[in-house]
């Protein structure tokens, strides 16, 4: 007797669907903020004017924009580095120490020279901000080339090594001699400070700087060889072997451009917001931009676009906090649901779904 | 737009004629520590003057430009008394208030006044000193493990003051300090108990927040000092005493000087005297250990006795406060040095 | 002196068995070839979900339960996507961490300040009285004696068992393995819920035993530390205790010395467990050879059945 089975089956694509990618983040956004009432209503809130606190509320004033602005400007950066990194299948996971290192190389000027009025003080901080940012990247490079070590694990140790010394640093050493022993650095003089725009609110110059970058290396990965490489090492490692892409070097450049990116938000955001250097310069960053990241489908313009979408569940969440009495864990929550609906989402980008016909006939 | 406004009619409505007074946290509410004690001071501001008043909190607050954005958003939700509650909060309170000359700011433990900023703090100070009486009458082996936070003065203070306390006592105690760089983890704050309880501490006191340091000890039935609360539920039979953060006097006051348009910036350090400063019952020791305990926190109280009374020398062994003479606020905030008697360095 | 080497023995191996925990599961999860990075998250929902429970039902042993079972739900999560929708395995492991933070720190709140009974070391008349391994042998808390059983039973289940070197098989070659007749996935389903199973008795130990407490983000980085641990003990869980000591053996030492006054900066002494796990893992990955015969050939990729 024949016996036919129509089954749903995934079927690998040739390329991955380009409209794919841009639902898949739609998609997630979707979802979470789905998801999201719910969790309101469970808590008893209403789940319309929670969402909207969240969502949409932050963009509703001039004062709601600016803080989005200035908030994402570190995600961004950060975030624009990861993406190259993880493209080429390179896991940089201690951004958040490398964010660090930078702030805290890059404002070694501004420290030991407190009263100057030097104009030039500023790019030497934000140069040094980079290298800083690239010497502690520097670390899971070399130890992954020459010793094969995972530089998972050692980038995310050095962040741990990294907040310490800060901590120590600012304690210690570096501390304001006239802070009354309280932790914390002289306040930088004003020709170290990044410049504000529109008085009233705290839009900087870092905070540009985070909106030209990511179009400036999205320029600079389509027009040139080394963007396509990168494309090829990621997806098929091999391949990019046979073809002559060094992974060392892979693994080297991406890491700088990573580690660099990190630190150069680090200086900035000693520079502008915080003004010196205290304990903790950075609610975690360095890991909330590994989800810009993938939400911008590891675009250096998608993490722009990220960046400021993921900033705005920050404002959102302590503007809830706030009106509607929600507890700041929701934040973090949202942004582990955004994660997960993406990476499930993830498999329409390189999957499709068809429908095969399975005729079996009996002999 | 219909949400928002429909949420600024509910509040609106509620609040027409009401003070708005907002609190910025460091951590939660429920930590049973810091936190805790403030919001029971907010707690008390809507006891006593909840038919004028009302507050909003923000809390696990990270200090830097987060903390900036959540001071400037009370102030723009027309909260007129803001208090930022961790030293931390310095600079964006200082920050936030110069967009809002209006609104009053008031910041714990900090050093920066402005006009529309004032600093407050407490003389904890002095509960430590009475903790160190107890301890070195209580300490059998003589060593009591001393769990620190960070090395800023207020925590070097509090260390030099529970010696002198217990040296006045009983001059062989010997302090075993452990830092742990942080305000607040649990487990971390568990193995510093451990490990002063290895080398040989019979009593634990702690700068910490958490219960665990408390439950650690409680577990090798070994006495402790609970920390900014009154933590005997954690440790009904081994808790001597705790330090009571009591901001409530303090917050009623300075709510009632606004509504009353007397409100001025200053500092302000007050302790025992004021009832800012207030210890738990004493528990767990012989009724002379608890008369005696008493007696000196009331002697602090009262102003009779200062903890800083000279002679004090320092670890060098230079005096630094003479014979009958008190150490003064000045000294004392800056504190970064240890009193004869302590081995270690200040770290850093 | 001898006291306070035996008082450090046994802070060391509380300190040391939330490691063990966690590495093993993550040790079977990656033999099977999965890599999940969600060790740490799953170790904050395990203590979350572990001290709801004993503060609502107040018995202990319940918590332990709830906790294991709280990190295998956690760990489907995972095992679904990367298993069944074939989502790239770190990335998920991320996810899982920054989602299981995010959730145990909102499900937490109502539970913060709040204590239960703890769970306290065992007694034997005799045998823990012992002088010198009375304690060392027969004093530890329940747990910790659970946690080196299982570690043991995973060692003989690994070496000595058809169904392990299934595992490794699946593990080393997926595709052969498959063609033989394994079921891969559903094998692989099992090891990520095994995985997910200690990591959340690892977390559940540290609110039940290693304090009666429950605070935001509590294991501090001890879930990233067990995924190194496992690449110490070169996937091995005869090395697993012994790294697990180590590592715990490092913090606790930073703090011994910081009390016995020997004037090392102590912030200093504070990275010391984080550096140490940088150069254990330079040392271990250096060799080359070992990594290959011992680490899972197919660690990460994942696995479609062709037709």
């Amino acid at each position: 007797m024949p016996l036919e089975m129509s089954l749903l089956t995934l079927e690998a694509r040739a390329t991955p669907s380009v409209s794919a990618a841009w639902l898949s983040p739609l998609l997630a956004l979707t979802l979470t903020a789905i998801t999201g009432a719910a969790i309101f209503l469970i808590m008893g809130k209403s789940p319309g004017i929670a969402l909207y606190i969240y969502f949409v509320e932050p963009l509703t004033s001039w004062s709601g924009l600016s803080e989005v602005l200035v908030k994402a400007g570190p995600l961004i950066l950060i975030g624009v580095g990861l993406s190259i990194g993880f493209r080429a299948g390179i896991w940089n996971i201690g951004a958040e120490g490398q964010f660090i290192a930078g702030a805290l190389l890059g404002s070694a000027p501004a420290i030991f020279f407190y009263e100057s009025v030097n104009p030039l003080i500023l790019p030497l901080m934000m140069l040094l901000g980079i290298l800083g940012g690239m010497g502690w990247a520097a670390i899971p490079a070399i130890l992954k080339t020459r010793f094969n070590a995972n530089e998972i694990l050692v980038s995310l140790m050095l962040v741990y090594v990294a907040e310490l010394l800060l901590i120590h640093l600012v304690q210690g050493p570096w501390r304001n001699p006239q802070g009354w022993g309280f932790p914390g650095t002289r306040m930088f003089p004003d020709a170290a400070l990044l410049p504000v725009f529109f008085a009233g609110y705290r839009i900087h110059l870092g905070t540009i700087i985070a909106i030209v970058v990511p179009l400036l290396v999205w320029f600079a990965l389509a027009k040139t060889q080394f963007g396509f490489q990168i494309k090829v090492f990621g997806s098929a490692p091999l391949a990019a072997r046979h073809a002559g892409i060094g992974e060392k070097r892979m693994i080297w450049v991406t890491l700088m451009i990573g580690g660099g990116l990190a630190g150069l938000a680090g200086v900035i955001e000693a520079s502008s917001t915080i003004g010196q250097l205290v304990p903790k310069i950075s609610p975690g960053y360095g890991f909330t931009a590994i989800i810009v990241a993938f939400l911008g489908r590891l675009h250096p313009v998608g993490a722009l676009l990220a960046g400021i979408a993921i900033a705005v569940t920050y404002i959102g969440g302590e503007g809830a906090q706030i009106s509607a009495g929600l507890p700041k864990a929701v934040t973090g929550l949202f942004q582990g649901i955004i994660l997960f609906y993406l990476l499930a989402f993830d498999l329409l980008t390189r999957y499709r779904l068809t429908r095969i016909t399975i005729s079996k006939n009996a002999t | 737009m219909a949400f928002a406004g429909a949420l600024v009619i509910a509040s609106g409505a509620a609040s027409a004629e009401k003070l708005k007074v907002g609190f910025i946290y460091i951590g939660p509410p429920g930590d049973f520590g810091w936190t805790y004690a403030h919001d029971q001071g907010r707690m008390q501001i809507e006891k006593e003057l909840g038919d004028r008043v009302e507050t909003t909190f923000v809390e696990n607050v990270p200090e830097g430009p987060d903390a900036e954005r959540a001071i400037a958003k009370l102030a723009e939700t027309g909260h007129e008394l803001i208090f930022t509650t961790s030293f931390g909060y310095m600079e964006p309170t200082l920050k936030a208030a110069k967009r809002f000359p209006n609104v009053k700011f008031e910041h714990a433990t900090g050093y920066k006044q402005a006009d529309n900023v004032a600093t407050y703090n407490a003389k904890f100070y002095e509960g430590r000193y009475v903790q160190g009486v107890i301890a070195g009458k209580m300490s059998k082996t003589n060593t009591v493990g001393y769990i620190a936070s960070f090395p800023i003065p207020e925590v070097i203070m509090g260390i030099n003051a529970f010696l002198l306390g217990a040296h006045s006592v009983n001059p062989d105690i010997k302090l075993k300090i452990v830092w742990a760089y942080t305000w607040f983890d649990p487990p971390k704050e568990a193995d510093a108990a451990k490990v002063l309880m290895d080398q040989g501490a019979d009593i634990i006191t702690q700068h910490t927040d958490s219960t665990a340091a408390l439950q650690a000890a409680a577990e090798r039935n070994v006495l402790a000092f609970g920390q900014a609360s009154d933590m005997i539920q954690f440790a009904p039979s081994t808790q001597l005493t705790s330090i009571i953060d009591e901001w409530g006097p303090y917050y009623v006051e300075r709510t009632q000087a606004v509504l009353d348009g007397t409100w001025t910036s200053g500092d302000t350090w007050h302790g025992m005297s004021d009832g800012l400063v207030v210890m738990a019952p004493y528990t767990n020791m012989p009724n002379d250990v608890a008369t005696l305990a008493a007696e000196t926190a009331e002697s602090i109280r009262t102003g009779a006795f200062h903890p800083f009374t000279g002679p004090i020398h320092n670890q060098a062994g230079e005096l630094v406060v003479p014979e009958g003479e008190v150490a003064d606020d000045g000294m004392l905030a800056g504190m970064m040095f240890y009193v004869k008697g302590i081995d270690d360095e200040v770290p850093n | 002196m001898t006291e306070l080497i035996i008082a450090s023995i046994m802070t060391i191996m509380t300190a040391a068995t939330p490691l063990i925990f966690a590495a093993t599961g993550e040790l079977i999860c990656e033999k099977s070839g999965v890599l999940n990075l969600g060790v740490e998250g799953m170790m904050l929902i395990g203590a979350v979900f572990g001290f709801a429970a004993v503060t609502v039902t107040g018995a202990p042993m319940l918590g332990v339960f709830a906790g294991a079972l709280a990190g295998i739900f956690a760990s489907l999560i995972f095992g679904f996507l990367t298993l069944s929708l074939l989502s790239n395995q770190v990335a998920t492991g991320l996810a899982l961490t920054i989602f299981g933070t995010g959730l145990s720190a909102l499900f937490g709140l109502e539970y913060v300040g709040k204590t239960i009974e703890q769970i306290e070391p065992i007694y034997i008349p005799v045998l823990t009285d012992l002088p010198i391994v009375g304690r060392i042998l027969f004093g530890h808390d329940p747990l910790i004696y659970l946690a080196i059983g299982i570690l043991g039973l995973t060692a003989w289940f690994l070496r000595r068992t058809r169904a392990g070197m299934v595992l490794r098989a699946v593990g080393d070659s997926d595709y052969s393995a498959h063609a033989i007749g394994y079921p891969v996935i559903a094998i692989r389903y099992a090891a990520v819920a095994f995985g997910g199973a200690m990591a959340g008795l690892g977390g559940a130990y540290l609110s039940l035993a290693y304090t009666p407490l429950w605070a935001e983000n509590m294991s501090a980085g001890r879930g990233w530390i067990a995924l190194a641990l496992v690449v110490f003990a070169s996937w091995r869980p005869s090395r697993v205790l012994l790294g697990a000591m180590l590592f715990g053996g490092i913090t606790i030492l930073q703090l011994n010395a910081q009390a016995a006054g020997l004037g090392i900066p102590a912030s200093y002494m504070s990275m010391l467990p984080y550096i140490a796990t940088i150069v254990v893992l330079v040392l271990i990955s250096r060799d080359s050879t070992r990594i290959r015969l011992n680490a899972p050939a197919c660690l990460g990729r994942a696995f479609r059945a062709e037709r």
